[in-house]
């Protein structure tokens, strides 16, 4: 199993947010994450990449068979694990190149293998522009600096595929795409899948399930997982709403 | 009974250096021209009356001088005998950059063999002292005369007591082939008080690119106080790069007086990378239409350092543009002190002036004063001021990590790209690329004072822990 989520309890600030939540992720799959606004989605996500100030008060998170709770967010990376953020971050004086080429040799560093030439990290550069569709314009810029919505998105994917991690958490990558940059993430997300990664992909909506067929969806609500399912249930949802949960939770 | 070369008394420094200038008036004098004694004479009666500023006072509130100036001092009265060793001291080889060196070890000018000399260009470089005898038109026109009459005691005790420094002269219509770099290294194992009076003229349509190194070169405590007259005539350009570089246990007040006529354009970057206590006075008179002045900065302190930079755009007249930035990290316990005054006067119509002045504090207990000041008289003039405290941006931080970088490294990268722009700023390739190397050492807490000049740092650097040289991919 490549995760295992047992038990977790996370707290910010002292206030509970996810409360007791269970979940296995193994190789080769995509899970989806739902819920409604509010429910430790994003925590969730933050939590497994060891954000800090998200203080594990209960259970376990194991990665590879270690589990990782007290590790920094760079050994995480390290280690081959990966988010996309819902925000990403403007780093206005770094550029996309050299923000990269530190992450990709800081990474191989880790795992005992020499830094990347410059030559070759330009042709990886490269390869991977063309997956997302991504313009060397902005990968010339600062980290983010300037970039749309749909760019900076695009730009974490693209960070994603320069990574090559083994675990990849989408935290509402979706959200402010319009549909051709929808695709576009998507068809960078498929082509990135394989029997060795494993995608957790949380999102309000049904739509991007679409494009990024999952093999289980689960649903969130009030910190914890409260139904798991085939996709069809992504359909369920958007079908139903949310509402149902409340009620069905709070009785 | 005195020593001959060396005097050093038990008493605050401002009684000494008056005792001092009494007793050995010929000695001080003895180079002189006339009317440079006169200004002398002028001088110590000013100083005589308001003494060393101190904290007291509005401009001096949160910088504390009179810790340095109640302090007891050597002060050499005389050149003394240098061996012939020491100018390995100053040996500076940046890699590909190549200048024309002069160099000052404790305030006084080394070269003895040819104190005054003409580059083939035609420009005039040397010992202020051997320069007032060869040039005294030049040092009636301006000598004295940039500075203004009523500043404080500090350029009031330069001008009585000063007795060496630098002067360049750049006739109309040159420019100059190399860039020239003065290089004052204070080695001496005393407390030394040191002035030195540089006085630089850039005729019109001239060019000149200057280098100021301000550096020690072991852990011996002194008082560095510099006062420099910059001289811009019509169409000229300058461009001024300062390093400081100093110990935990030096003072260095440093006050430039800039005069700008119709069309000139300069350039200033101060960088400081490290001293006990230091104070920047940097005074731009804009009194030629159409001049400009970039005002730039970048100072990075840790410890209990302490830096006061002060600033005074003067807009005089009409059509002239002024931009001022000034960047800081502060660590530690360091402290850090900025005044950005810009004076638009009655006529000063269609000015543009803008000033900014960002600092990261990396520390709870790192402090900064910052002080915008605008004072306009013009009504049809742009002027803006910005000023920013923060901390390391901790979105970003996580961010960076997220990516698998260290926090080393992560705090690293954003206190560079922080720092970047003022660097981006050196338009001299060679320096630039040095510039930045030391910027990163000094982020990293790799950069002492060097046992040689600040930029003797030998092969550039390799080992990086990251490479974030923007130009490079």
């Amino acid at each position: 199993m490549l995760l295992n989520i047992k038990n977790l309890t996370v707290a910010i600030e002292g206030k509970e947010i996810i409360k007791g939540l269970n979940l296995q992720v193994n190789k080769g799959e995509v899970h989806a994450i739902m819920g409604p606004n509010g429910t430790g989605k994003s925590t969730l996500a933050a939590a497994i990449t060891g954000r800090e100030g998200y203080e594990v008060t209960e259970g376990e998170i194991w990665y590879k068979d270690q589990n990782i709770i007290d590790m920094d967010a760079d050994e995480r990376a390290n280690l081959g694990i990966f988010l996309s953020f819902q925000y990403p971050v403007e780093i206005p004086g770094v550029s996309m190149t050299n923000f990269m080429r530190t992450a990709i040799n800081a990474q191989r560093e880790y795992r005992g293998l020499p830094a990347l030439p410059a030559g070759e990290f330009l042709k990886l550069m490269e390869e991977k522009k063309k997956l997302v569709d991504i313009h060397s314009k902005l990968t010339n810029r600062s980290v983010n600096e300037g970039f749309s919505g749909g760019e900076k998105k695009k730009n974490e994917i693209f960070q994603m595929a320069l990574l090559q991690p083994t675990l990849a958490i989408l935290d509402e990558t979706d959200s402010g795409l319009d549909i051709d940059a929808l695709r576009t993430v998507a068809k960078g997300v498929n082509q990135l899948r394989s029997e060795e990664n494993a995608f957790v992909v949380i999102t309000h909506y049904q739509r991007l399930l679409e494009y990024i067929i999952p093999d289980f969806v689960h649903v969130m609500y009030d910190g914890k997982i409260v139904k798991s399912g085939s996709k069809n249930l992504a359909l369920e949802l958007e079908d139903k709403g949310y509402e149902w949960l409340k009620e069905q939770n709070q009785a | 009974m005195m020593e001959k070369d060396t005097i050093q008394q038990a008493l605050p420094l401002d009684q000494m250096l008056i005792e001092q200038y009494r007793k050995n008036k010929e000695l001080i004098t003895a180079n002189d021209i006339q009317y440079v004694s006169k200004l002398r004479e002028k001088a110590f009666q000013s100083f005589m009356e308001s003494g060393f500023p101190h904290s007291g006072m509005e401009q001096w509130r949160h910088t504390d001088v009179d810790m340095l100036t109640e302090d007891s001092y050597r002060i050499e009265m005389e050149l003394p005998d240098t061996k012939k060793d020491i100018e390995e001291l100053f040996r500076c080889d940046i890699h590909n950059f190549d200048t024309e060196t002069v160099s000052m070890l404790n305030g006084w000018y080394i070269d003895k063999e040819s104190p005054l000399k003409t580059l083939p260009e035609g420009i005039v470089i040397g010992s202020i002292r051997e320069a007032m005898k060869a040039y005294p038109q030049i040092f009636e026109k301006f000598y004295g005369k940039i500075a203004p009459q009523n500043a404080n005691g500090f350029v009031q005790i330069n001008t009585a007591m000063m007795q060496d420094g630098v002067f360049i002269w750049i006739p109309d219509g040159v420019k100059s082939a190399k860039t020239l770099q003065i290089i004052k290294i204070i080695n001496k194992e005393e407390q030394l008080f040191v002035q030195s009076r540089n006085l630089i003229v850039l005729g019109k349509n001239s060019e000149l690119s200057l280098m100021h190194c301000d550096d020690s070169v072991n852990q011996q405590s002194s008082l560095v106080n510099t006062v420099t007259e910059i001289f811009v005539d019509e169409n000229a350009h300058l461009e001024l790069y300062k390093l400081q570089n100093l110990n935990d246990q030096s003072g260095l007040i440093n006050s430039t007086f800039v005069q700008q006529m119709a069309n000139s354009n300069i350039k200033t970057n101060t960088l400081t990378f490290n001293c006990g206590l230091i104070r920047n006075n940097i005074h731009v008179k804009l009194d030629g239409q159409g001049s400009h002045a970039d005002v730039l900065g970048l100072y990075l302190m840790d410890k209990q350092q302490h830096i006061d930079n002060q600033i005074r755009i003067d807009h005089n007249v009409a059509n002239c543009t002024s931009n001022e930035l000034f960047k800081g990290i502060l660590d530690d316990e360091a402290s850090a002190v900025f005044n950005g005054y810009i004076h638009v006067a009655r006529d000063a119509q269609k000015t543009n002036a803008y000033q900014n002045n960002n600092n990261i504090l990396l520390t709870p207990t790192a402090t900064i004063n910052t002080m915008p000041f605008l004072e306009i008289y013009a009504d049809d003039v742009k002027c803006s001021h910005g000023a920013t405290v923060g901390q390391l941006d901790q979105e970003a931080m996580f961010y960076i990590r997220s990516r698998g970088i260290s926090a080393d490294n992560a705090r690293l990268l954003l206190m560079y790209a922080f720092a970047v722009d003022i660097i981006n700023e050196i338009s001299i390739e060679a320096l630039r690329q040095r510039i930045d190397d030391m910027v990163k050492k000094r982020l990293r807490g790799e950069l002492s004072v060097c046992d040689k000049c600040v930029l003797h740092c030998g092969a550039p650097e390799k080992d990086y822990h990251f490479d974030i040289d923007l130009s490079k991919i």
